[in-house]
């Protein structure tokens, strides 16, 4: 019963949509305050509704109902409880419920909370929220019911792909969910926005926090997503260019572009329509994101749905959407008016340069991101790799982070070349200080990596120059959010530099016994044995590890055979120090009984995710900070 | 003019929407094709795997002769079904060459005898090295070669007995 309860609850939920789109339609258009005042309403009950079909779902895979096909096909009775739990959501269909009831419950709250637009751009964004919510739920309804039975029931079910059998994924996909939708609630602020032509300080106070939780959520999603890679892949590396690993960066750097501009909407009122197009082009990329990974059109680690007729579904809701979104665009922003102008030496222009910089560089991972589907197209087969990427990307976002000394340094609207000098001097001389100290230091690593040091030197320095001669109690809350963002920068930059510069790597094949050197450490397999776990079998090796003459520890790679299904997976062993992390990978026994083993000695790697998480943590004290005050100005008023 | 300009950005959509399109609805060809079709074959010499038939080496291929080289296990089922055609290829004047990838002397030896011989020489590539070089991923793959040690022709998966006439067709014209 428990999955007829969910599929009449989505049915339901459609239904609930497709009137709160004509009620707001009708209310915006006539202006006829009875259908509007039912939006809101209307808008909760959907929220409720889709989260009510995603609890039935959790509950029949926690049930190991294997009368569902969904369950059968990706769980298995004797799986871990938080692998059934988060198995609802590690396949297609579940994923795909998962969204609509994060887009319904964010719409619930919007109308819930939302006080500060005026009532008909307000319903108009709830009228946009409906319309994006109705395609998901045609979308699951008519081509990926996730409650479709299966008759006669199997006895056991097929089980969850090993490299998702890990507690990331149970918060990886939820938290990239909660920001792809965060940026569609900004999207739908904008559609509000552009309906009612009412684009200005207040549409852009509004949806400030809905883009800054968006860009908190994706950036935590992309730092524990590469983390996770790193680990569980048994590669040693932390970012692949894989096309889904794009499909996730490309909205972030989107949104990272539309938080600044949206703040020069909020504070000065300029960027009127550039923000509205950023907004446009935040939600399109993480359409085409769910795009790719969903159809299949690439190959990838994510395409477990490999399947052209969902591909079709999902193209016809971004040409719907994006189409009209850009249609709409092009025929009323001409008539919004100017928003104000400002000084080219100015934090405008600075936060315009950041804007520019960072929509090259999107255009630069989209271009390379799709290129093998156009030279396909075009009969050439060939793939774009890492090398492109970094050489192209790479100095873009170095210049990115050079502007970023400069750019909190500057006042709105004019500055004057020179102040700005003075106040930038001591990050600056840090600069030319770092520079010449690591020419001197070291002359043999790359000069990107070299660049990444030094500008990363700068970077935490500049970053934390905006709160020099400040009042440090008084300074606002979201001014310490903008250091710590701007501070994780500089530190994942630092670890990806150094990642980049010192790693030292050897592939052995080594007999039980035989010291192996990596780096500073001494690593001897002292003896490899089976062990057991709850859903699978493994060979582990004990690895006696030193450091210089300090004392022996042991790591333990494991070498992990699967039954459900058939799979075998490299887990690596990672020793984490206070100045980077040893890596071992166990692999496979050669003929002579020699192991070939792994190993990494990666000096200061963990700067890369500890730097992303700062940046998170920046945007929450930001958006705290933000919220705080415009309760207190509410209170005053 | 100003005007015009807004429509870019869905202009720009519709073209990226049409790449897209043209990627969804044309079936990816998840075919591997070798980057050696048109080159000299690199220099290998493999050891034999069966006792009475010598190994192969990249000179051996270059005698002024076309040969079909064929990249093959025992172990894979598809050459099995393969191995009948080659037969036919064989009486029909084609030589044969073959590449035994990650294979051993006993198993290969029991192939040939159940499912008959056609080879001239069988070199044995126990890590798959050759076979990487020569730009085949998988197996069964065969290559036509010309009397100068070119690859004219490259063929993935097992040949059936449709793909004979486009063999033979490719082995006269590298004569």
């Amino acid at each position: 019963m428990m999955a007829e309860a969910g599929l009449a609850a989505l049915w339901l939920a459609g239904a609930i949509a497709a009137l709160q789109l004509l009620l707001a339609a009708a209310g915006v258009r006539r202006g006829d305050a009875r259908l509007m005042d039912a939006v809101q309403p209307v808008a909760v009950v959907q929220g409720l509704l889709a989260a009510l079909a995603m609890a039935l779902l959790i509950g029949l895979f926690l049930r190991s109902d294997m009368s569902v096909l969904l369950v059968a096909e990706n769980s298995h009775s004797a799986k871990p409880w938080l692998y059934k739990f988060a198995g609802a959501w590690g396949n297609h269909e579940g994923s795909m419920l998962l969204w609509v009831t994060v887009l319904g419950l964010a719409g619930a709250a919007v109308a819930l909370l939302e006080h500060r637009l005026p009532k008909r751009t307000l319903i108009a964004t709830l009228g946009a929220q409906a319309a994006i919510a109705l395609g998901f739920y045609a979308f699951l309804l008519f081509s990926s019911n996730p409650f479709a039975r299966l008759d006669p029931a199997p006895a056991d079910g097929q089980g969850l792909n090993p490299l998702l059998q890990d507690p990331g994924l149970a918060f990886h996909p939820p938290t990239l969910y909660l920001g792809y939708v965060g940026i569609s609630v900004a999207f739908s602020f904008a559609v509000g926005a552009m309906v009612t032509r009412d684009v200005g300080p207040a549409f852009a106070r509004a949806m400030r926090p809905w883009v800054l939780g968006a860009w908190i959520f994706l950036t935590l999603g992309i730092t524990a997503g590469s983390y996770w890679a790193y680990y569980e892949l048994g590669w040693g590396g932390w970012w692949f260019w894989d096309p889904v690993e794009n499909a996730s960066l490309m909205p972030w750097l989107a949104a990272t572009a539309l938080l600044h501009s949206v703040t020069v909407l909020a504070t000065r009122d300029g960027l009127r329509a550039w923000t509205i197009m950023l907004s446009v082009v935040a939600f399109s990329m993480s359409m085409i994101g769910t795009f790719l990974v969903r159809s299949g059109i690439l190959t990838s680690v994510h395409a477990f749905a490999v399947d052209p007729s969902r591909g079709s579904f999902i193209l016809a809701l971004l040409v719907i959407y994006i189409g009209g979104a850009l249609a709409l665009f092009a025929l009323r922003v001409g008539t919004i008016r100017e928003g104000s102008t400002f000084e080219l030496v100015s934090r405008e222009g600075a936060l315009v340069l950041n804007n520019l910089l960072l929509t090259v560089i999107l255009g630069i991972v989209l271009i390379g991101t799709l290129y093998p589907i156009v030279a396909s197209a075009m009969g050439v087969q060939l793939s774009v790799g890492p090398p492109f990427f970094n050489r192209t990307a790479g100095p873009i976002a170095l210049g990115l982070a050079l502007l970023m000394v400069i750019g909190p340094l500057l006042r709105w609207r004019r500055d004057r070349a020179g102040a700005v000098i003075r106040r930038a001097a001591i990050p600056l001389a840090v600069l030319v200080i770092a520079s010449v100290a690591m020419l001197l230091w070291h002359s043999r690593i790359g000069v990107l990596p070299l660049l990444g040091l030094v500008i990363a030197g700068g970077v935490a320095v500049g970053s934390i120059a905006p709160l020099w001669g400040r009042d440090l109690k008084r300074t606002p809350l979201f001014t310490y959010g903008m250091v710590i963002a701007h501070l994780g920068i500089a530190t994942s930059l630092a670890g990806m530099a150094s990642d980049s510069a010192f790693t030292k790597e050897t592939l052995v094949a080594a007999r039980v016994g035989e010291p192996q050197k990596v780096g500073p450490y001494t690593v001897t397999i002292g003896s490899i044995a089976p062990v057991v776990g709850a859903n699978w079998s493994a060979l582990e090796a004990e690895l006696q590890v030193r450091r210089g003459a300090g004392s022996a520890f042991v790591l333990r790679p494991q070498s992990r055979y699967f039954a459900n299904p058939v799979m075998v997976t490299n887990e690596s062993a990672i020793a984490t120090r206070i100045d980077g992390q040893l890596y071992t990978v166990l692999g496979t026994q050669d003929p002579q009984g020699r192991w070939t083993l792994r190993l990494w000695w990666k000096p200061f790697v963990t700067l890369i995710w500890l730097g992303g998480a700062m940046v998170a943590l920046g945007g929450a004290l930001s958006l705290f900070g933000r919220l705080r005050r415009e309760r207190r100005s509410a209170v005053a008023a | 003019m100003k005007r015009a300009l807004l429509w870019l950005p869905l202009l720009a959509f519709a073209g990226l929407l049409a790449v897209i399109a043209a990627g969804l609805y044309k079936p990816a060809d998840r075919t591997v094709r070798s980057a050696m079709i048109g080159q000299q074959l690199p220099n290998f010499a493999l050891a034999p795997i069966v006792p009475g038939k010598s190994g192969l080496s990249n000179s051996d291929l270059a005698n002024g002769e076309p040969h079909l080289l064929n990249v093959f296990a025992s172990w894979c089922a598809p050459c099995i079904a393969e191995a009948p055609v080659l037969l036919r290829l064989r009486q029909a004047g084609v030589r044969i060459d073959g590449i035994a990838v990650r294979d051993t002397g006993p198993d290969m030896a029991q192939f040939l005898a159940r499912n008959g011989d056609a080879y001239d020489r069988i070199g044995s590539d126990t890590e798959s090295r050759v076979q990487l070089s020569l730009g085949s991923s998988g197996v069964p793959e065969s290559f036509v070669v010309d009397g100068k040690g070119r690859i004219v022709l490259q063929h993935v998966g097992d040949i059936r007995a449709g793909d004979m006439a486009d063999i033979l067709a490719a082995m006269r014209s590298a004569r």
